[in-house]
C-alpha cells in the first residue's frame, strides 16, 4: 500500500471513515538487542586506512578446485533446487568425513541435513528442541549469534561464565549451579570464536556425562573443528552417551574459506533431524544447489588447501600471541580458531572503550569482548584471519596506541 | 631436516622478506635459531638466491622471452650435462631443464629483442656440436609465474567487521 504523506487526507478519511492506527511490530523481535559488532562496523566501514583485526572470516578465497567445480556445475545448468535434506552425494560425502575424522557414523538418508550455514543450523536446532520458557545453557564468552537465536525460539538463554584463568574452558561445576528444572539443553562451540579455547576430551566427558545425568540435549557448533594447532579436535557426538543427545552442526565457512557460498549441515539423531528438516522444508526449502556442489568438491579433495591454510593461520597465531603479550596485553595462545582474545584491563579502559579509542586513534579495528557477552568484559578479540603484513601493522598501532595510554 | 627448516623455507619462499624476528615469531623458535637455519640453508646452498617476482611489461621493459627445445646428442661419460651447463652459462639464458618427450633440453631464453634472440640461437646455441635441431616459442603473455598471478587481483572486500 502506498503511504501517504502527513497532511494529506486519505481516501478513507475522504470518505468518513477514521483509519486505525499501524499495529506495532513483533515485541520479541524488537527487543533482542543488535549484536554489538555492528556498532563498530558502522564507525569502521566509514573510515579510511582502517588496519582490521576485526574480522571473523579467513582473508583466503575459496580454493580453486572449489571454486573450478562450482562454475562447471553452472555451465551444466544445475540451477535447480535439491531434495529438502541436500544432495544425496553432499550427504554420503559429510558422513564419510565424519566417519573418518572423528569415527561418528551418522546415515546420510536421515540423519544429515544440509543447511544455509551453521547460522541456519542453530537456528533450526534450537527451534526443534525448545518450547516457550525452556532455558538453554550457553557458555560465555560465545558466538554472538547463539543467544538470540535461543530467544527466536521462544527459549530462555542462561549463560555460564568462563573464565581466562582457566583457559576459558567449560566447568562442570559452574553448569550444574546454573542448571533448574526448566534447563532443556547446553548449546556449545569449541574452538570458541572468540576466545579460541579449545575443550579437552576429558572435560567434554565430564559435560556429556552431565547432560546424560540430566536427560539433557547437546548443541555443538563445531564450525572450526579443523582449525585446531595443538592437539587434536573431539567431535562431541562420538563421545559414549553422546549420540542420541547431541546435535553436530558444522559447515565450510571457516575451514575451507567458504563463508559466502552459505552451506553448513547438522548431523543428529533421526527424530531430531526429522524435525530440523520439516522446519527447514518450509523456511528454506533447501541450501543453494551451486554451493552444495561446490561443498563435496572441498570434502573430496580439500585437504591439501585445509593443511596450507591451517599452517599459516598457526604462524600468524603465534605471532599475533607473541605481539601482543610484547606490548604488554597479555594473551593466553588459543588453540584453535583463529582468534586471540588478549585481556586490556592493563590499559584501563572497558573492552568498548578499548576497541573505540582504539579504531580513532588508531585506524585498528577490533571487536570488543562484550560483544560476546557481558563474560567477555576486559578483553578484545583480535582476528589473525589476515595477512602477516596486516597483522605486524595493527600491532605496531596497538603498540603507539597503548604507550599513549600510559603517559 | 627438521620440521622448522621446511616452515622457515616455505615463509621465505612465500615472502623472502620476512624478517628473522617475525618467522622466529610465526614457528615459535629464538630469531638466533632461525638465523643460524637460514644461514646454513644460505651456505649449503639449499637456498640459492633471494629474488623478486617483476612484471617487466607493467614496468614498462620490453623483452623477447622464448622457450627452446633443444635436441642433444648426449655425449659419453657426461650425457646431456656438458651440453646444458654450455648453454646454461650464458646470461641470456634463464634457465635450463632436461626433460622427457620430444626434445631433451628446454631453456628459458630472454634479449631486449626478436633479433638479438633469433640471432643468439642461431649463432650460439644451434652451432654448439651436438646439438642436433632447436624449435623456438615465443613468449606472449604471462598469466602466472612463481605462484603469482599476473592478473589485478581484488581487493579484500571482507566487511572490516564481522562477528
Ligand atoms: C562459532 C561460529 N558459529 C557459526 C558461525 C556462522 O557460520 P556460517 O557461515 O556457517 O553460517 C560463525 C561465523 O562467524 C561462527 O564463528
Amino acid at each position: 500500500m502506498v503511504q501517504q504523506r502527513s497532511g494529506e487526507k486519505s481516501n478513507n478519511e475522504a470518505a468518513g471513515e477514521s483509519e486505525a492506527r499501524l499495529k506495532s511490530l513483533s515485541h520479541s523481535a524488537a527487543t533482542i538487542p543488535f549484536s554489538g559488532i555492528r556498532r563498530f562496523f558502522d564507525i569502521a566501514s566509514k573510515m579510511e586506512d582502517v588496519v582490521s583485526l576485526g574480522v571473523g572470516e579467513p582473508d583466503f578465497a575459496t580454493p580453486w578446485s572449489v571454486r573450478e567445480s562450482a562454475i562447471y556445475s553452472l555451465e551444466r545448468g544445475q540451477t535447480t533446487y535439491t531434495s529438502n535434506l541436500g544432495l544425496p552425494e553432499l550427504r554420503r560425502e559429510i558422513s564419510k568425513h565424519l566417519e573418518r575424522l572423528y569415527k561418528v557414523s551418522y546415515d546420510p538418508e536421515k540423519e544429515v541435513l544440509v543447511t544455509v550455514g551453521v547460522s541456519e543450523g542453530l537456528d533450526l536446532a534450537a527451534r526443534a528442541i525448545l518450547d516457550p520458557g525452556d532455558e538453554v545453557l550457553i557458555p560465555e564468552p560465545c558466538y554472538v549469534s547463539y543467544k538470540p537465536c535461543v530467544s527466536l525460539a521462544g527459549g530462555i538463554p542462561v549463560s555460564v561464565p568462563t573464565y581466562a584463568e582457566k583457559k576459558f574452558l567449560l566447568d562442570k561445576n559452574d553448569l550444574a549451579s546454573r542448571t533448574t528444572s526448566k534447563t532443556k539443553a547446553i548449546l556449545i562451540g569449541y574452538p570458541s570464536n572468540p576466545t579460541g579455547a579449545v575443550m579437552p576430551k576429558d572435560k567434554l566427558e565430564d559435560l556429556v556425562s552431565f547432560a546424560c545425568e540430566r536427560g539433557l540435549y547437546i548443541i555443538s557448533d563445531e564450525i572450526y573443528d579443523r582449525l585446531v594447532y595443538e592437539g587434536e579436535h573431539t567431535c562431541v557426538a562420538s563421545l559414549p552417551g553422546a549420540y542420541e543427545r547431541t546435535i553436530t552442526l558444522n559447515g565450510f565457512s571457516k575451514s575451507y574459506a567458504m563463508t559466502g557460498w552459505r552451506i553448513g549441515y547438522a548431523c543428529a539423531a533421526p527424530s531430531i533431524i526429522t524435525l530440523m528438516m520439516k522446519i527447514h522444508s518450509y523456511t528454506m526449502l533447501c541450501a543453494p544447489i551451486t554451493g552444495q556442489k561446490a561443498a563435496i568438491e572441498a570434502l573430496r579433495h580439500g585437504d591439501s588447501a585445509v593443511a596450507d591454510m591451517v599452517e599459516q593461520y598457526n604462524q600468524r597465531r603465534r605471532l599475533i600471541v607473541d605481539q601482543l603479550n610484547a606490548i604488554g596485553l597479555k594473551c593466553h595462545m588459543p588453540e584453535g580458531a583463529f582468534y586471540a582474545f588478549p585481556n586490556i584491563t592493563s590499559t584501563g579502559l572497558s573492552s568498548e572503550e578499548f576497541a573505540e579509542q582504539l579504531l580513532m586513534k588508531e585506524r585498528v579495528a577490533v571487536a570488543p569482548g562484550t560483544a560476546f557477552g557481558a563474560g567477555g568484559e576486559g578483553h578484545v578479540r583480535c582476528s589473525y584471519a589476515t595477512g602477516i603484513e596486516r597483522i605486524e601493522e595493527a600491532l605496531r598501532r596497538m603498540g603507539r596506541f597503548v604507550e599513549s595510554l600510559r603517559e | 631436516m627438521a620440521v622448522d627448516t621446511l616452515e622457515i623455507l616455505n615463509i621465505l619462499a612465500r615472502d623472502a622478506r620476512t624478517t628473522a624476528e617475525t618467522i622466529a615469531q610465526m614457528v615459535g623458535c629464538s630469531v638466533s635459531e632461525v638465523t643460524e637455519i637460514i644461514k646454513h640453508c644460505e651456505d649449503s646452498g639449499i637456498i640459492k638466491r633471494y629474488m623478486t617476482v617483476v612484471d617487466w611489461e607493467k614496468a614498462g621493459v620490453e623483452r623477447v622471452i622464448a622457450f627452446i627445445d633443444v635436441n642433444v646428442r648426449p655425449a659419453r661419460d657426461v650425457g646431456f650435462d656438458a651440453i646444458a651447463l654450455r648453454i646454461a652459462r650464458y646470461p641470456q639464458v634463464q634457465s635450463v631443464w632436461l626433460v622427457s618427450g620430444g626434445s631433451d633440453l628446454r631453456l628459458a631464453v630472454e634479449a631486449p629483442n626478436l633479433r638479438e634472440l633469433a640471432n643468439f640461437v642461431a649463432e650460439k646455441i644451434a652451432t654448439i656440436d651436438g646439438v642436433t635441431g632447436t624449435v623456438t616459442h615465443f613468449l606472449l603473455r604471462r598469466y602466472k609465474e612463481e605462484q603469482v598471478l599476473f592478473v589485478d587481483t581484488d581487493t579484500d572486500n571482507r566487511l572490516i567487521v564481522a562477528p
